[in-house]
């Protein structure tokens, strides 16, 4: 490097494009200014969760129990497909450095992803997809009701109708869960099984880091542990309708929000970036 | 084989529609899923704001050779229709 | 097409009908639709039910083929679009399914005939998707040809199949459109999309010209099927036109349709093109196609994965409508 940009200047931005336009070659990995840093890193969080779990639910089509089925699991990752287009753009524009949502989706390596360890867990039976569906939809839900009354006006645009759609989502897993727990001798232990496989991945929602804490501070981002109590409300509802026994156990695998991923991520991502990487540059 | 889920008839009042129309019929295990199923089927392209669904067994249809007696005596009584009656152009729209 | 080789029972001459089976001719021939409830020959019953079947087949089991690149499309917007067309194909499998059970046979029981090889889908669902260019190559050429059977079936005889075809047609105006954008954007993009791009109508050529399914003169089945309203056009005059349509679209792209015959004849008003392999496309249909096990094989695994699934929402159901019944003692 040249110098040593002063990071708090709004001109870092312009530094790094000069940067990588004196070097084609060696282009300077993009950095957010420090005040955006937090707020970069919260889009990605969120967009990153959803785009990894609309991946997750997609490889369901085809392959659904029933055609009902197929449909309706279809428009859920259609919905976060397109919720992703628009957390990953907004990310995008706050970085600055001239990303697009697709660069960011199709050119970070798994370290630099943001989504929650749930989201990549493997899909497992019918029953185990829509267990996570359950638990993730439950805190998103939570999550977007705060998210609409962001002090940044474009987050509060984008929560309040990703959360409309998540409201439809939440109604169905839970009713789905509901029916499922409370079915057949098979189906509650398919899906107590999910339960508690699942559980240890949950905790990490709710733990908060020093980013959290800068964005929260801002009023942009809820702190997440304050969503924990409107989560556990309709976990107890929900599951005890479903005759399901929520597990006690509070250990938590964490680590996907700050891009320490289970070794899941890197092969869907080496699915999902397939043409981008084999063919580099090329538009589609 | 398990017992299949029962067969539904879908009724849908659109975006600008005055009245439920049939859509087409999809299974459901029972009412409440055969509402959300028709949510997820037959409204992927914004067609609907209100949906019925009817049990397919619970439908009692006319049966078709008594078209005839049914539908024809309606046909005589033409002046049920507007276009029955002429109106001079000079008195205006009517 | 959707529906290839669709067994018709044995066609009669007016002379030999019933007065029942004339009277029903005669509305046909008037244009009238017919509705579950009628009086139909059940030879009419039987073909609709094999015809309509394999064609709610092919959609379901077409979803394969491109599902298979959902999770690799290539751009966020490729994939909403992909994952929207695919499931598109299955509310068009549902519908069809609906259809047919209006003449008296339960999808759960179509499956069961699907799953155990006594009825068939499209032959062309047995082809694989090697690479990105088969996404458009499948849509601008399978969806093109589908939608050239399909647009005629819409006035078809059969009340519930007529509905079912004018709903999938108006849902199925963007997937063509789809499929060809994806071709202009390879045909137009780097030398190896170019490739990709030709390497798809190589391979897809033949098999969709194999859609429309043999040549009339050694297609038994379709008299009868025509008289009925059930077939609309002959398998010949739907491929000439499948191919007047496409060689002028292929050429806007700048790719060579994989045919040294192919010329215009001014006299006829169409392409003179070359048959394709009738004995590769029997093999397909005998089973012995690239993928015909694999696609097959997905089907009954999702079907009898799902078993537990399915049957535990009916037991639920059951259960909850006891509960409130009891409650309203």
């Amino acid at each position: 490097m040249p110098s040593l940009p002063d990071m708090n200047t709004p001109e870092v931005a312009d530094l790094a494009r000069r940067e990588a336009e004196a070097n084609p070659n060696h282009p300077a990995a993009p950095q957010p200014d420090a005040g955006q840093e937090a707020f970069f890193e919260a889009l990605l969080r969120i967009g990153d969760s959803t785009l990894i779990l609309g991946h997750r639910v997609s490889e369901w089509c085809g392959h659904s129990p029933a055609l009902e089925e197929d449909i309706a699991l279809a428009n859920v990752a259609l919905d976060l497909i397109g919720q992703t287009q628009l957390w990953l753009g907004l990310a995008a524009e706050v970085e600055g450095q001239g990303r697009s949502a697709d660069d960011l989706a199709y050119l970070r390596d798994a370290w630099d992803f943001r989504n929650l360890l749930l989201v990549e867990r493997p899909n497992g039976d019918f029953g185990h997809t829509l267990m996570r569906q359950f638990l993730f939809d439950a805190w998103h839900h939570e999550l977007l009701k705060a998210l609409s009354a962001s002090l940044d006006p474009r987050v509060a645009e984008i929560a309040a109708k990703a959360g409309k759609e998540v409201a439809y989502h939440l109604e169905r897993s839970s009713d789905l869960v509901v029916r499922l727990g409370d079915g057949t001798a098979e189906s509650h232990r398919r899906m107590q099984e999910a339960l508690d496989a699942l559980w240890p991945y949950t905790g990490e929602m709710f733990l908060g880091d020093d980013k959290d804490a800068k964005v929260a501070a801002r009023g942009i981002f809820p702190d997440p542990a304050s969503l924990r109590a409107g989560w556990d409300a309709t976990l107890r509802h929900v599951l005890g309708e479903a005759t399901l026994q929520i597990p006690d156990s509070p250990f938590a695998h964490k680590g996907g929000r700050q891009g320490t991923h289970t070794e899941h991520l890197g092969y869907i991502l080496a699915e999902m970036q397939f043409l981008q990487r084999a063919y580099p540059g090329a538009s589609w | 084989m398990s017992k299949e889920w029962p067969l539904w008839e879908v009724f849908i009042r659109g975006q600008h529609g005055l009245n439920h129309r049939h859509v087409g019929s999809l299974h459901a295990p029972d009412a409440e899923m055969a509402i959300m199923n028709a949510r997820d089927v037959y409204t992927r392209r914004n067609e609907g704001v209100s949906i019925w669904v009817v049990p397919s067994a619970q439908i009692t249809a006319s049966s078709p050779s008594d078209k005839g007696p049914l539908f024809e005596p309606s046909n005589s009584k033409v002046y049920r229709h507007p276009t029955f009656f002429d109106i001079p152009d000079e008195v205006g729209h009517m | 097409m959707y529906a290839q080789l669709v067994k018709s029972e044995g066609s009669k001459s007016r002379e030999e009908m019933t007065p029942e089976e004339l009277a029903f001719q005669e509305r046909i021939d008037r244009g009238e639709k017919i509705e579950p409830k009628e009086w139909m020959p059940e030879g009419y019953r039987k073909t609709l039910i094999r015809q309509i079947g394999q064609h709610a087949h092919s959609e379901i089991v077409g979803q394969l083929p491109e599902g298979n690149w959902i999770t690799r499309a290539p751009t966020l917007e490729r994939k909403a679009i992909l994952l929207a067309k695919v499931q598109d194909e299955a509310g068009h499998g549902l519908y069809l399914y609906s259809a047919a059970e209006t003449l008296g046979v339960s999808r759960d029981e179509l499956m069961e005939l699907l799953h155990a090889g006594k009825m068939k889908y499209s032959s062309i669902f047995n082809y694989p998707t090697l690479t990105w260019a088969d996404m458009g190559a499948v849509g601008w050429l399978v969806d093109g040809a589908a939608i050239m059977n399909q647009v005629p079936l819409q006035r078809t005889s059969y009340g519930p199949y007529s509905r079912a075809m004018i709903r999938i047609c108006k849902e199925e105006s963007f997937h063509q459109r789809q499929g060809y954008a994806i071709m202009m954007k390879m045909a137009q993009g780097t030398p190896a999309q170019k490739r990709m791009a030709q390497d798809a109508l190589n391979r897809l050529w033949y098999p969709a010209l194999m859609m429309f399914g043999p040549s009339d003169k050694d297609s038994v089945h379709s008299a009868q099927s025509m008289a009925w309203k059930i077939k609309m056009n002959t398998n010949d005059e739907l491929r000439q036109k499948f191919v007047d349509q496409t060689v002028p679209q292929a050429e806007y792209l700048g790719l060579t349709v994989p045919d040294p015959n192919l010329k215009w004849n001014e006299e006829k008003g169409g392409y003179d093109f070359s048959e394709p392999d009738w004995s590769e496309f029997y093999d397909v249909l005998a089973g012995n196609g690239p993928c015909n096990k694999d696609r097959l094989g997905a089907r009954v695994k999702a079907w009898e994965d799902g078993a537990w699934f399915r049957e535990a929402l009916v037991v639920h159901a059951e259960k909850a409508a006891a509960r409130r019944a009891q409650a309203a003692e």
